[in-house]
């Protein structure tokens, strides 16, 4: 778009992106609500799980044609309108479905010619993952003051350093690590193949998104070679994963939403539906009214990084106030179920898990 | 196609209110602040008739008249008037709420009245008076009667809360036909100026929105011409009908909503600014650099304020679009006006929080617009009230069974 002043404020759907819909919700209908608990508690996909996503087809639209992919243009506002729709079956399984996207965003934002090549065609072909590993086990932690360091060596370049909260590392082709560049204030990312020597892989258990497989990742003097360095802008990337989280996010705080009005319309108490009692309704009216807002924040912050507007403080925004008012629709969730709430045979208890890592987790979703 | 952003028109619109603000609004917002009783402050009366000369007097331009395609996306005078609502109450919402010729009551007027009354009443600046002393979100409760004798109609009550009575060319009353018959049996009437038996008792002394005048009336056999009466006189007898005759009335407020959570916003966003700057001064910067959580506590306080604003902003925008649309937006109404109603109030009082005593002080407008912010979660619908509609609105529940 040339004139952007020219458009006016819409919040239609285009036709392109309603039929997409449709086809990503009957995919969370039948592959990914009925197994959410049961991979919960497997703390694994179902078996099979990544191949059927990949035929959604969501990494290969922005693929360029000659390297086997669809050739679309990159596409925020499609990207988090489908993390919202699979984030409303599971958070865990919807990062997990979009997580080669990811590695293949970014390197479409940052990589050269060749190198989209040398990723991005196998990619294309055959139903590989890809992953992204920025995140250090540390508390502070600062996506643009890396610990992981690359020093400059005969050939290429040297990795040290421990990453953490790294989606499906284990079954992933090529890792794209985040490091600090010893001698150079910028970061870089460097494509680590799975096999890479120095590299040890170990799954992590945490309080949530427990199918996704987090890995911590340690890599001890692995070398690559000098074409497997992208320089990236490190801010852009966090922007696009905040915006890309959030909207995860709001699908699931959207499933919360979902869940609870039927529950409070038919759980009675004193001889009334408990919604009947101002105390529950106007929690249900706010956890509606933030659910709403955190959408649109989500919405502005995408149309304009795909507009090409400057969208940082948008990213940040959309960050600061999704990770809050998630957590509290996730935790309002349970309070209105009461005990059965903590219970788990109720899905709440499992998306309140879950969306604690909305106000974490960074470099997981690129949109 | 989702897009967030302002057209072209629109940003211009945004404009020209915003520099009425700058330059009319805030150079003499703290005079009448100090003034409070007063007639209409002689610098509005040149800006009440510009208005009316460009038709903003609440008479909302037909929003196809621009030659569109029917299904193309409008964002037309909902969108405008919010937008424009915004960077006026930036100035000072008390003296926006004295323009002559933009009252709730001119709203009334051209949301319901006949082509005649629209000719009779669209020039004047018309009040509007539901609340009384019994009775103010409950409006369904009013008192007021009117009782049809030959070709007038006489009332007989007392209301409160009536923003520029006291100041306008005539006030649309909320009266009952009959208090047996219920919400059914409440219409509105215009009642002009000096009309016998209408008395303005008081005006009353506010914490805030000090300009705008605030005038208690009583009506003591009131006489107004039959022809007053805005809808028809007829009481709905079927329960249905009853319910949609007052549903009507109340729909009035899905227009009147979203400009309130406007000025809830523009205030809020007066103050973080100018809180912003004097933050600045003292070498706190604001680039949005590390994660909140590393932030320092007070960027940490103006970014989470600047979030907060934002998601108001949106939810506003997003109910006048729908309006703009033809879409219901009952619920989105609601949701913007309880949003930003909240989030304006807390934002200028934590602005004067984090200034000290350059916020508390009258030096600065801080603490004006701290006062000022507080109706916003009040009129036109408590934060209670926006709570009660959006919940019903998502649990499915009638009045009667989610009180």
């Amino acid at each position: 778009m040339s004139d952007h002043s020219a458009a006016s404020f819409d919040l239609t759907l285009t036709e392109e992106q309603r039929i997409t819909r449709e086809s990503i919700r009957r995919f969370v209908e039948s592959h990914i609500k009925p197994n959410a608990r049961a991979a919960d508690e497997a703390a694994a996909a179902p078996a099979d799980f990544y191949r059927q996503a990949g035929e959604l087809g969501l990494g290969l639209m922005p693929i360029p044609e000659a390297l086997g992919g669809a050739g679309m243009a990159r596409a925020p506002i499609s990207n988090v309108l489908n993390a919202e729709d699979l984030g409303h079956g599971d958070m865990a399984l919807a990062i997990g479905a979009l997580t080669p996207l990811s590695f293949i965003n970014a390197v479409l934002d940052f990589a050269s010619p060749a190198q989209q090549e040398t990723y991005l065609t196998p990619l294309a072909m055959e139903s590989l993952l890809a992953t992204i590993a920025l995140m250090e086990p540390k508390a502070t932690f600062e996506a643009t003051a890396l610990q992981t360091t690359a020093v400059k060596v005969d050939g290429g370049y040297q990795l040290n350093g421990v990453k953490t909260l790294v989606p499906l590392a284990t079954q992933s082709r090529f890792i794209l690590v985040l490091a600090a560049l010893e001698g150079d204030a910028a970061s870089a990312g460097f494509v680590v193949e799975s096999a890479a020597e120095g590299m040890t892989i170990q799954e992590e258990s945490c309080m949530g998104l427990r199918p996704l497989e987090l890995c911590r990742v340690e890599l001890h003097d692995v070398v690559v070679p000098e074409s497997a360095r992208i320089n990236l802008d490190m801010g852009r990337l966090l922007d696009l994963s905040s915006i890309g989280l959030a909207a995860v996010a709001v699908g699931c705080c959207q499933a919360v939403l979902d869940y609870v009005v039927p529950y409070v319309n038919d759980r009675t108490a004193f001889g009334e539906p408990i919604s009947h009692r101002q105390s529950v309704a106007f929690m249900v009216a706010d956890m509606a009214t933030e659910l709403e807002a955190m959408r649109l924040m989500v919405y502005r912050a995408a149309s304009r990084a795909e507009q090409g507007l400057a969208f940082h403080e948008n990213a940040y925004w959309c960050r600061t106030f999704c990770a809050e008012k998630a957590m509290e629709i996730g935790t309002n969730g349970i309070q209105l179920l009461g005990g059965h709430g903590f219970i788990r045979e109720h899905p709440v208890e499992m998306w309140y898990r879950n969306l604690r890592a909305a106000a974490l987790l960074q470099g997981a979703v690129v949109i | 196609m989702i897009n967030l952003e302002l057209p072209k028109k629109l940003q211009m619109a945004q404009q020209m209110s915003h520099q009425v603000a700058a330059t009319v609004f805030r150079p003499i917002a703290r005079k009448y602040d100090k003034i409070e009783h007063c007639d209409t402050p002689e610098e509005l009366i040149p800006l009440g008739q510009m208005i009316k000369g460009m038709g903003g007097d609440g008479k909302k331009p037909d929003s196809q008249s621009e030659g569109r395609a029917s299904d193309a996306v409008n964002n037309g005078a909902n969108m405008t008037q919010v937008l424009t609502t915004a960077e006026m109450s930036w100035g000072c919402i008390g003296l926006m709420l004295s323009i002559p010729g933009l009252g709730l009551g001119n709203a009334a007027i051209q949301a319901v009245g006949t082509p005649q009354q629209k000719e009779r009443f669209g020039g004047l600046h018309c009040a509007m008076a539901i609340t009384e002393p019994g009775c103010g979100s409950d409006s369904a409760a009013v008192k007021t009667s009117a009782v049809l004798d030959g070709d007038e109609w006489v009332l007989n009550g007392e209301k409160i809360f009536a923003t520029s009575a006291s100041r306008g060319d005539a006030v649309v009353v909320w009266a009952t036909l009959d208090k047996s018959k219920g919400k059914a049996a409440i219409k509105s009437f215009v009642v002009e100026r000096g009309t016998p038996g209408m008395e303005i008792v008081r005006c009353e002394d506010k914490m805030g929105l000090r300009v705008s005048d605030t005038a208690a009336i009583v009506f003591t056999d009131c006489r107004i011409p039959k022809d007053n009466i805005l809808g028809s006189a007829e009481i709905a007898d079927t329960a249905e009908a009853r319910k949609k005759a007052f549903g009507g009335v109340m729909q009035t407020f899905d227009n009147t909503r979203p400009p309130v959570a406007a000025m809830a916003y523009g205030v809020a966003r007066a103050a973080l600014e100018i809180t912003k700057e004097l933050l600045q001064k003292e070498g706190i910067e604001f680039r949005y650099e590390k994660s909140i959580n590393n932030s320092t506590a007070i960027q940490a306080e103006v970014y989470r304020m600047e979030a907060e604003l934002e998601a108001a902003r949106l939810l506003i925008l997003k109910a006048a679009w729908m309006a703009d649309n033809k879409q219901p937006n009952s619920k989105q109404a609601s949701m913007c006006k309880a949003k930003a109603g909240r989030v304006g109030n807390q934002i200028t009082l934590k602005c004067v929080g984090l200034c000290g005593s350059l916020g508390y002080g009258e030096e600065l407008l801080l603490e004006k617009f701290a006062r000022d912010s507080k109706i916003l979660d009040i009129f036109e619908g408590t934060q209670q009230i926006q709570q009660l509609i959006i919940a019903r609105n998502v649990l499915g529940k009638s009045s009667s069974e989610l009180k």
